[in-house]
């Protein structure tokens, strides 16, 4: 197979790569300038075109949100979601590491595009060493004249703003990140009204992913037909795969969306496969919210649609973790539902309760004192809390149903064993003494 | 059974107190007024500079917050509590983040999580008697390639290994960047002396795991 030309990741590696000089010195900051030329309902048309979709975990064209904002509107904001919680991703890390501003360039274009004269980057509260850097990148793009009053001559002004969270996994979740923004708790709030309707500060409100945008230069430097060239239709353009757990080589490596979870575990030039003589025994392919696959089940494409072929939610973030063979899934099922229990906002009955019952349970589970029942327990609870069927306000608890059912489903034989095996009068017992 | 006597007239917060914000800390906080709509979007940036400054966040400073951004102290208290990295009561110097979501539990976290606790002599959300460390634990800090891992303040350390633990608690300089700071949420007493560190320097981190093995 012909090697990938890396795009998203090209200067990663490159000395300097952080710095201005080093990223205009390799062609950065070019295709804000050709944009600066175009009229902003010409970039929303060229990335529609491009069918970009978000890389946050929706995967919702980019350009179609964009285009759904009011035509009226006085004042628009636009948010960069980098608050990067999701279990076990880490690409938007990467980018804002080794190449901040090909973001800054990409959420210039956008803003440009959207006519949102301010920007706020959300970055999670652990990402300090990430935000040193890109606060350092954004002060050298302001010296620079890149951002600010009339940028690059042109008659657009904008101003760009980091905004640091403090932990909470839920402020990932657009509106979550919204009421974060103003200064509440990251309450996520009832859709409609979406965002790019009403937003922070009742404004309208475009939130796309660090990925997302750092895609965008590049469709306007080498347009539309360039990105759809790349991978299947549905999916088109570069994407990255994360890939950790014990592979020789954990990271985050790109590709067109053309590829199988088992070469992004083997392929040499990616994960280049296990380590210590272990095996696979699951991986979780797109972040935990997506669901688990089994051994026989790697040869799922990495794209937006074949997911659901197995079972899972959908692509996710494209992070993928491995788990071993030595590993027991008791301990996977209680980490999962630990996850969710700890994080669920607590505003929806269903998920607060739902959550948190999983979690009690799987810690049973894996405590020795687990009951044939509870898997049965674990699915009812797990199918019974979701925004899917409409009994609470965001994706947190769908994204808690999967992890959980699949992994019940897929490994029941495995769990039943373990809970036949346990001392006879455990789980009572317990159950007995902590009720 | 013995009663412990217990003060309960104490008030929480003292009538008349000296207050705890400094000028310049109400300065800095002012400072992010242009940035947002309005004022109460302050309030994540002014938690951030008062933990930064105070090291954690009392009553005392909320009501003062509140003053500042024109809101209720509830409504300050109500988003403090929220967040999991403010706190409403003092902790050790340097706080130690483990990471404990998945990647990190499949490559050793659990044990590495035990050696922590076994050599500081502390549970989880403890701090040390000498007041030099407090343990907390965190859901995936999105440095799962180098598994696992774990934050000394603002310092990430990647795939610790349980044996190494102790050496690394050990050193002194465990907590510091590699980067310059930008000042945004220093305390400004050292603002000045994080805006001398701000020239055009390389900043970066490696982040090439394989590189990391073949450096050992
Ligand atoms: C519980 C939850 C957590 C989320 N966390 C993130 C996140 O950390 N980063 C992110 O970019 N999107 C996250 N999302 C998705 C966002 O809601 C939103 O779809 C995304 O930021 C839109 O950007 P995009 O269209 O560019 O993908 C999360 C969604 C949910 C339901
Ligand atoms: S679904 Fe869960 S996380 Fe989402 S708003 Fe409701 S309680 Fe909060
Ligand atoms: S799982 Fe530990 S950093 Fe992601």
């Amino acid at each position: 197979m012909a090697a990938f030309e890396p795009v998203l990741l090209r200067n990663r590696g490159v000395e300097g790569s952080t710095t201005l000089k080093v990223y205009e010195s390799r062609g950065g900051y070019q295709a804000v300038r050709k944009a600066l030329k175009q009229t902003p309902d010409e970039i929303v048309a060229e990335v529609k075109k491009a069918n970009l979709r978000g890389r946050g975990g929706a995967g919702f064209p980019a350009g179609v949100k964009w285009g759904f904002l009011p035509k009226d509107r006085k004042k628009t904001l636009l948010c960069v979601n980098g608050d990067e919680s999701e279990p076990p991703t880490f690409c938007n890390r990467v980018l804002m590491e080794h190449d901040p501003h090909q973001l800054i360039e990409g959420t210039i274009i956008a803003a440009y595009a959207v006519q949102a004269q301010t920007v706020y980057i959300y970055l999670r509260g652990e990402f300090h060493e990430q935000f040193h850097i890109v606060q350092k990148a954004v002060d050298q793009a302001y010296a620079a004249g890149y951002l600010g009053k009339k940028i690059f001559g042109s008659d657009f002004s904008i101003e760009m703003y980091l905004h640091r969270g403090a932990g909470a996994y839920v402020c990932g979740e657009e509106t979550g990140l919204i009421e974060s923004l103003e200064g509440k708790r990251g309450w996520p709030r009832i859709k409609p009204p979406f965002p790019a309707i009403e937003g922070a500060f009742r404004l309208p409100t475009v939130v796309n992913n660090v990925e997302t945008l750092s895609c965008v230069p590049h469709i306007i430097e080498r347009g539309a037909d360039w990105f759809t060239g790349i991978g299947p239709a549905h999916s088109a353009g570069p994407k990255l795969f994360c890939i950790s757990g014990p592979v020789k080589r954990p990271g985050c490596y790109e590709g067109a969306m053309d590829i199988t979870v088992r070469e992004l575990i083997e392929r040499e030039d990616m994960g280049g496969g296990m380590i210590d003589g272990k095996h696979v025994k699951a991986v979780f392919p797109g972040g935990c919210s997506m669901g688990i696959l089994s051994a026989d089940e790697l040869d799922m494409k990495l794209d937006f649609d074949d997911p659901r072929n197995f079972g899972l939610l959908g692509l996710g973030t494209a992070a993928a973790v491995v788990i071993p063979h030595d590993m027991d899934m008791r301990v996977v099922l209680r980490n999962m539902a630990r996850f969710y229990g700890t994080e669920s906002c607590g505003q929806c009955t269903q998920c607060r309760e739902g959550t948190a019952w999983m979690h009690k349970i799987a810690t049973r589970i894996a405590a020795d004192a687990g009951r044939p029942e509870d898997l049965d327990v674990l699915l009812e609870t797990a199918r019974n809390m979701g925004m899917m069927p409409g009994l609470s306000i965001c994706g947190l608890p769908d994204g808690a149903t999967f992890p959980i059912e699949t992994t019940v489903k897929k490994f029941r034989s495995e769990l039943e064993e373990y809970i036949l095996a346990q001392p006879k009068g455990r789980a009572e017992y317990l159950l007995r003494v902590l009720n | 059974m013995s009663w412990k006597a217990i003060d309960r007239n104490q008030p929480v917060i003292e009538k008349d107190a000296a207050p705890v914000l400094s000028e310049a800390v109400r300065e800095k906080i002012r400072s992010f007024f242009p940035r947002y709509e309005t004022k109460r979007a302050v309030l994540l940036p002014a938690l951030h500079i008062v933990q930064n400054t105070l090291g954690y966040i009392s009553w005392q400073a909320m009501a003062e917050i509140a003053e500042i951004l024109e809101i209720h102290p509830a409504d300050v208290m109500n988003t403090t509590s929220f967040y999991t990295h403010f706190w409403t009561h003092p902790k050790g110097e340097k706080v130690v983040t483990v990471c404990r979501s998945i990647s990190c539990e499949a490559m050793g976290g659990a044990k590495m999580l035990d050696t922590i606790k076994k050599e500081l002599g502390i549970d989880e959300h403890g701090t040390t008697k000498d007041g030099r460390y407090s343990l907390v634990t965190e859901e995936c800090l999105a440095g799962c390639d180098h598994a696992p891992c774990l934050l000394i303040n603002e310092k990430m350390h990647k795939c610790v290994k349980a044996e190494d633990i102790p050496t690394l608690l050990a050193d002194v300089d465990n907590n510091k960047l590699s980067m310059p700071r930008s000042d945004l949420f220093d305390p400004p007493s050292e603002k000045q002396a994080a805006s001398a560190t701000m020239q055009d320097s390389v900043v970066g981190t490696t982040s090439d795991v394989s590189e990391m093995r073949e450096a050992e």
